[in-house]
């Protein structure tokens, strides 16, 4: 665990990210295996269930240091991360441990067992036996997110450094469905053919935002464009009779979709499909509000089947007669992709229709009618690109239509957590009904650290009441929200809920009376809804 | 202005809670005021504290030179730490706080009740600010800028030594340190406390020449460069480098080729503070007391009635009260929020 610690405060020290991968590739070269293949799990999202709950730990943290609950409460108000605020409270350690991260988490793991009274008596051994930073890092292993500025990309990156392994090998290693308890770091990183390799799906190749020129991009021959869809993004795998749907999060949700398993009996064996899992009815997408409306959900009802029907809309096919053909240019893996896909006919599996432009007019045209097919703008993709790994410039460009926006103002302002503890980063953002202010959404992005400091001074200065956390202030301060999405919604006051409300400008040329009306809000609404 | 505390402020009380500030009426003087008065007692030579515009000053004799320098030609008059001075039939006497150079707190004494207000301090003796003295008294003010669980500070030895090994670390890496401080308190303490055997020390101007004021008031500290055109290329990477927090964003930094940013201040307990500066290192060194400091002070004034300011004083005060003390709290000026912002202002 010292070790570990170490590697966490090491990674916390910089902002580098040449450091970064110096200190992990450090730490991969001289762990112990069991430790090594823990920390790519926690580095890759695969952080085990939680086996407390967050509710006792504050309790039992709060009486080991002899501070009463609230007084607890209100500290963690000012951290802003559990796991730090109860580092902080307790009393200095009173012993040394050597245990090993993974024995630590083998003791966290066992709690999912055990008794309330054992849990406690274990947590606050460990408590008392680890120092300030061991103790932040056994909180984080209980609690979750460590928040290290460590991708997973550039965790991949030092392992490939300590391993010389190529790194887009090791991405593909490392994805699918793998825990620390299924396997070892010499069978998950170092074998050749690992015997899961089954499911395994493929890095995912994102899209940057457009940010030249149409004309610089010359020809238009050159590329193909597609409408981009608001659902997840997915992979279906077909290989030796079975059927394995991934999201982008890298989660099998082969279960959460049973209306995509017809494909199992009509797709040949050995390939896979990367593509939009997207709501869809009566031959247009629905929202994805719907599509939420099914990811949280374990159970698959017949009625939640009926309201909101899933497809995927492919895209792109990267294996094919179980060889890898993501090096292969895409006009060919694209018309490969449309014969299985009219081949397996089936309606849950659409492909994504090609957007045919002659000249870069037609296609700003197209984008411009977005919203009508129920798209968020455009994909443009070289015809002649391979399918890379993880976030690439040059070759692909997601070209997003401009949000929808609407002036507001602030009403409520809570702080943030982790890097922006301290700061009042949360906010809650009103729209004129008369002469009353409705609150319509909340926000926290789009600002700099500079203005969010500036805004923090006026809420301390401007402050109305107090609610716990939360600090109602002087309708004061008007901002630009923009917005991808709306609809009529019952369990907001004003009515609506948008879709990834974000601050786009601080309006401080505007007065909070020239902010916008709750009738402005409806017409949208009424617009796009 | 707030005057919690079940009422107990009448218009006899010792200390009235003003707009300017605190007064005392039996006196007609001012603590620290933040407006304009004709007399005022100032505790430190902070700019939150000592203001411009007053009629005449009182401070302590560390203190002078300080406050002649940011403020120019004043009406001044100083005192020894622990004499007393009369006005008008009320004592007063100035204590160490342990905060800065020539920090005090004020006692103030009329017919048999005694009020202490204690400016800016810390419980632990830097070695350069006096030691911190607690006063038995009727009614503390106190400040409660860490005043939550959160904030223990580790021995300032230990703290000192991952200073100097931070600097050690760099140089063997061909990295300047760069340590950020306010310049008046902080710069010093740093100063006293750095292995000058590792490497030269530069200093920002407005280090330099505030530590050059604070060497006239007799204290011995280890030389110190102001960072100049003048200044070798080549020795940058051998050298520790004091700047105030405002200057690493400007064009002075771009001097240093490979740098490793640190600051020293209280509020670099926190991981979201320490990763929203940008920082490399964050060393946790405060001017200000601890909780359990807080907690000492408090308790060995034996002060029935405890009033808080600049702080987490909301907090702070009901702590206090479920501990039996009658504790209230006075909304003040004193810039001191919570933010590194107001680190620029005021010493942390």
């Amino acid at each position: 665990m010292k070790r570990f610690a170490a590697l966490v405060q090491a990674l916390d020290e910089t902002t580098k990210t040449n450091a970064k991968v110096s200190a992990l590739a450090t730490y991969f070269m001289t762990a112990p295996d069991r430790d090594k293949l823990w920390t790519i799990a926690l580095l890759s999202h695969r952080r085990p269930r939680r086996t407390i709950k967050t509710s006792l730990m504050r309790e039992w943290a709060a009486e080991l240091a002899e501070v009463p609950l609230w007084l607890f409460e209100e500290s963690y108000h000012v951290v802003g991360d559990l796991a730090e605020t109860i580092a902080l409270v307790l009393p200095k350690p009173s012993r040394e441990s050597d245990t090993s991260l993974a024995d630590w988490l083998a003791l966290i793991q066992s709690w999912r067992e055990k008794e309330d009274v054992v849990k406690k008596e274990e947590i606050c051994h460990a408590w008392t036996s680890l120092n300030h930073r061991e103790r932040f890092v056994f909180n984080k292993l209980i609690t979750g997110g460590f928040r290290l500025g460590v991708s997973q990309k550039l965790m991949t990156r030092a392992l490939a450094k300590a391993t010389e392994i190529d790194e887009s090998i090791l991405a593909h290693r490392l994805m699918g469905d793998w825990s620390p308890q299924s396997t070892t770091f010499e069978e998950l990183i170092l074998s050749e053919n690992p015997a899961d390799a089954l499911s395994k799906p493929y890095p995912f190749y994102l899209a940057y935002a457009l940010d030249a020129s149409l004309e610089s991009l010359d020809p238009p021959g050159d590329w193909q464009a597609e409408r981009k869809w608001d659902g997840i993004r997915g992979q279906v795998i077909k290989r030796a009779g079975s059927l394995f749907i991934w999201s982008r999060g890298e989660e099998l949700m082969t279960d959460r979709f049973p209306e995509l398993h017809a494909m199992a009996e009509t797709l040949p064996d050995g390939v896979v499909v990367d593509g939009e899992l997207l709501p869809y009815k009566e031959g247009r997408p629905m929202t994805f509000q719907h599509l939420q409306t099914r990811i949280g959900r374990k159970k698959v009802t017949k009625t939640i089947l009926e309201k909101v029907p899933v497809v995927l809309v492919a895209y792109d096919l990267l294996e094919y007669g179980g060889a890898d053909i993501r090096a292969k240019p895409l006009s060919e893996r694209r018309s490969l992709l449309e014969d299985i896909v009219k081949k397996a006919n089936v309606p849950s599996l659409l492909i994504s229709e090609l957007v045919p432009f002659g000249n870069w007019g037609v296609l700003t045209q197209e984008r411009e009618n977005s919203r009508e097919h129920a798209s968020e703008g455009i994909m443009l993709k070289r015809k002649d690109s391979p399918y890379l790994v993880g976030r690439k410039r040059g070759a692909w460009w997601k070209w997003k239509i401009d949000p929808l926006v609407i002036d507001a103002v602030m009403i409520y302002a809570q702080q943030g957590h982790g890097r922006r503890a301290n700061l009042f980063t949360d906010y809650t953002f009103a729209v004129w009904s008369g002469d009353q202010l409705v609150p319509f959404a909340k926000a926290y992005s789009g600002l700099t650290d500079a203005e969010f400091q500036e805004i923090t001074t006026f809420v301390r200065r401007n402050t109305l009441d107090r609610f716990g956390p939360v600090r109602s202030v002087k309708p004061h301060l008007v901002f630009e929200i923009a917005f991808e999405g709306i609809q009529a919604s019952k369990r907001h006051k004003s009515g609506v809920a948008l879709r990834f409300p974000r601050m786009s400008r601080w309006r401080k040329d505007k007065h909070p009376k020239e902010a916008n009306t709750l009738e402005d809000l409806n017409a949208i609404l009424a617009l796009y809804g | 202005m707030q005057t919690s505390a079940e009422g107990y402020l009448c218009t006899m009380a010792l200390v009235q809670f003003r707009p300017e500030g605190f007064y005392v009426p039996a006196a007609d003087v001012y603590i620290d005021p933040w407006r304009k008065v004709e007399r005022a007692i100032i505790t430190h030579g902070h700019a939150d504290h000592s203001r411009w515009g007053h009629g005449s000053y009182v401070c302590s004799a560390l203190s002078e030179p300080i406050i002649r320098h940011r403020l120019g030609k004043i009406k001044l008059n100083s005192y020894d730490y622990g004499d007393t001075f009369s006005v008008r039939g009320v004592k007063f006497s100035l204590i160490p706080a342990g905060h800065i150079v020539g920090s005090a707190q004020v006692r103030i004494e009329h017919k048999g009740e005694v009020w202490v207000i204690s400016g800016d301090y810390k419980v632990e003796d830097d070695g350069i600010s006096g030691a911190f003295e607690p006063v038995p008294c009727h009614t503390f003010i106190s400040e409660c800028t860490f005043g939550l669980p959160v904030y223990n500070w580790l021995p300032q030895k230990q703290v000192l030594s991952e200073i100097n090994a931070w600097w050690r670390e760099n140089q063997e890496n061909g990295v300047t340190s760069v340590l950020t401080a306010y310049s008046l308190g902080k710069a010093q303490r740093l100063l006293a406390g750095l292995d000058t055997d590792i490497g030269p020390i530069f200093t920002h101007g407005a280090i330099e020449e505030m530590t050059q004021v604070i060497r006239r008031s007799g204290l011995s500290l280890p030389a110190t460069r102001q960072l100049t055109d003048d200044v070798r290329k080549a020795d940058l990477p051998l050298a520790l480098v004091l700047t105030p927090p405002g200057a690493t964003g400007t064009a002075w930094m771009r001097r240093f080729k490979k740098v490793s940013i640190a600051s020293a201040s209280g509020w670099m307990q926190l991981r979201g503070t320490r990763r929203r500066g940008s920082l490399d290192r964050g060393f946790v060194l405060s001017d200000h007391a601890d909780w359990d400091g807080l907690n000492l002070a408090i308790q060995a004034t034996g002060a029935e009635n405890v009033y808080v300011t600049h702080g987490y004083t909301h907090v702070f005060a009901r702590w206090l009260k479920s501990k039996g003390i009658n504790a209230g709290v006075v909304e003040t000026q004193f810039s001191n929020d919570g933010n590194e912002a107001s680190d620029q202002l005021v010493s942390s």
